[in-house]
């Protein structure tokens, strides 16, 4: 049902019956590494190809997901996935291997949410029982297509990020225990003019602020109502910036409930993380590795998370374009 | 051994130079080594990049400025003994060394080894 | 270059970019130019070492030592690559290791190794050159022009 100007609150409540996080060696090192249901040792994942790396590991995610909730991919009706690479190939592949009615979406690293939004609304509306949702990032194959080769010796600025090698999907349901998906803020695109791909963060944090913004003002709450919220991969950088905006609008929170997910997944020494985790992977791994097992063992009662993307391209960048950045947002809440 | 000195220093010098285009130009790596090449060919023209490396050395002729400078003193060699033409014919002539190795060898490379990410 | 593009920015965007630069940890530029002094000027030090060796050896003169010395380093800028070492000396000593003929030969290397996976011929042939392509071609063109431009005025000078 449609609430204020661009938010859904979903009456049913789907529920989340399962998730799964899949991760990389990067991961592993992290302070998150026990929210993973799977960790691998290396970037290849015994495939051939980063790029088949990346496909495996959605693959894996799935299949966890569906093994937890004791259904057999048959019992799925659809699957919503987007991912960075060009075509959106790790889905699409994915969906090959699953063989489950497939919807591919893009929204660069706020795939995470755009999928839980949309397979809430169809659970939330009657029109499929069991969708899987979730996303996938690499990041050898991020990097050789956005970027450089990754033996290249660029060097990153410390507003760089590191994209995050892993998988995260949901299960909704429309019945079932588990977290229920309350509500969804669809974001409107964003562009401040900032086109230095190695400044991310910078490029997004209006985007989270003006979706945020918009979340209470169509439900009419404050930010008090959750307990966490995270933002999806802004870093140390973005997030900083954002906390700051939204006092600038006058928008209170509490500091301790503020977080981002790559500022969570990776600790600051880790090499190369710079400004934190970025990547489909890491909200997708983040919320429904750590902070699912926080609401289930009742730590958390009602959660916020949203989704960050920067929808560039690098041809764009080639052609002196800024980058345009989007941020959706999904509430989830523990209801007994 | 005071040529190892100065190789040290020069060499450093145009690596800071490099580094300042980064940082401060904030142009990419692509961009700011296009910079040097290009930099190395004027200075060729100026005939200032041969005492250069008379005096430092590898300091001179490691950096890839140098390769703007082989690249000119290539086709004035040519161009000096058959005319115009000579620019194309000889512009990779010094230069030849240093292409064919970087090819076979990151051929090779690709043979032998896997991205380590 | 950045100041050409903010006055096609609207206000709101300048005044965004303003208030988020003050809050975006700056690039160290002095500590990074050390490094790139420090390990450039290594890296030609290791240089003047390998064309010794080759003056003493063998039969080359001050003139023609620099070929095989690119050579040398050139294949010791693959190895490291090969290695999986090149990228993380790289980031710390930044334009110490991009602007040696080194960072031609990694640039190519990196290339190369990163795109077997499309095959040898479109993956490794094809984009060998991705990076190093501007290099050779912003050379070439303006060692033509520098070349014509002095030819040119040498020959209306004899003439």
């Amino acid at each position: 049902m449609q609430q204020g100007h661009q938010t859904w609150l979903f009456k049913n409540k789907p529920v989340i019956i399962s998730t799964a996080a899949v991760g990389g060696p990067h991961e592993a090192e992290g302070p998150l590494a026990d929210d993973f249901d799977l960790l691998h040792g290396d970037l290849w994942v015994g495939q051939d190809s980063f790029e088949k790396a990346e496909t495996r590991m959605l693959e894996e995610a799935c299949e966890i997901a569906i093994r937890k909730a004791g259904l057999q991919k048959q019992d799925i009706q659809f699957f919503l996935s987007g991912d960075l690479l060009n075509q959106i190939i790790s889905s699409s592949f994915a969906a090959r291997t699953l063989a489950v009615p497939f919807l591919g979406l893009y929204g660069a690293c706020s795939s995470s949410m755009e999928s839980l939004a949309l397979g809430s609304l169809i659970v939330d509306s009657r029109g499929g029982n069991h969708v899987i949702c979730g996303t996938v990032s690499h990041n050898a194959a991020v990097e050789k297509q956005y970027r450089y080769p990754t033996e290249y010796g660029a060097q990153k600025p410390p507003t760089a990020q590191w994209t995050v090698t892993g998988a995260g999907v949901a299960l909704l349901s429309a019945e079932g225990a588990g977290p229920r998906v309350t509500s969804a803020t669809i974001g409107r695109i964003l562009d401040m003019g900032i086109s230095d791909p190695y400044n991310m963060g910078s490029a997004m944090a209006p985007a989270a602020v003006d979706t945020i913004t918009a979340h209470i003002r169509d439900l009419q709450i404050s930010l008090d109502e959750y307990d966490l919220i995270a933002t999806g991969d802004l870093g140390r950088v973005g997030h900083a910036i954002a906390g700051d905006l939204l006092k600038k609008h006058g928008i209170g929170f509490t500091a301790g409930k503020f977080t981002d997910c790559g500022i969570l997944i990776y600790s600051a020494d880790q090499p190369g993380v710079l400004a934190g985790g970025s990547g489909c992977g890491c909200s997708a791994t983040v919320a429904f590795g750590h902070i699912m097992n926080r609401i289930k063992r009742g730590e958390l009662k009602k959660v916020l998370i949203v989704a960050t993307g920067a929808l560039l391209s690098p041809l764009s960048y080639q052609q002196h374009e800024s980058i345009p950045c989007i941020a959706h947002a999904v509430s989830i809440e523990h209801i007994h | 051994m005071e040529i190892y000195f100065w190789a040290f220093v020069v060499g450093g010098l145009i690596c800071v130079v490099g580094q300042l285009l980064l940082d401060v130009g904030k142009f990419t790596p692509a961009h700011t080594i296009s910079i040097m090449v290009v930099v190395g060919a004027v200075l060729a023209g100026f005939g200032l990049y041969e005492p250069l490396i008379d005096f430092a050395g590898a300091g001179a002729t490691v950096p890839i400025t140098s390769f703007g400078n082989s690249l000119v003193h290539g086709a004035l060699a040519e161009a000096q003994q058959t005319g115009l033409v000579g620019i194309l014919t000889g512009i990779f002539e010094v230069t030849s060394a240093g292409i064919s190795a970087a090819i076979i060898f990151a051929f090779m490379a690709a043979l032998l080894f896997k991205p380590k990410g | 270059m950045s100041n050409k593009k903010k006055k096609k920015l609207t206000p709101v965007q300048q005044e965004y970019q303003s208030f988020s630069r003050a809050r975006e940890p700056k690039r160290p530029v002095l500590l990074n130019c050390l490094k790139a002094f420090l390990v450039g000027g290594l890296i030609c030090a290791i240089g003047q070492g390998v064309s010794e060796f080759f003056l003493w050896n063998f039969d080359f003169t001050e003139k023609t030592v620099g070929n095989p010395t690119v050579a040398i380093m050139i294949l010791f800028s693959v190895i490291l690559t090969s290695a999986g070492v090149y990228d993380h000396i790289a980031q710390w000593a930044g334009a110490g290791t991009a602007v040696p003929v080194t960072g031609f030969a990694n640039s190519m290397a990196s290339a190369a190794i990163e795109h077997r996976s499309e095959g040898f011929v479109l993956g490794v042939g094809g984009k060998m050159f991705k990076l190093a392509g501007s290099v050779i071609v912003f050379g070439v063109f303006s060692a033509f022009i520098v070349a014509l431009v002095k030819t040119l005025l040498a020959e209306l000078g004899g003439a």
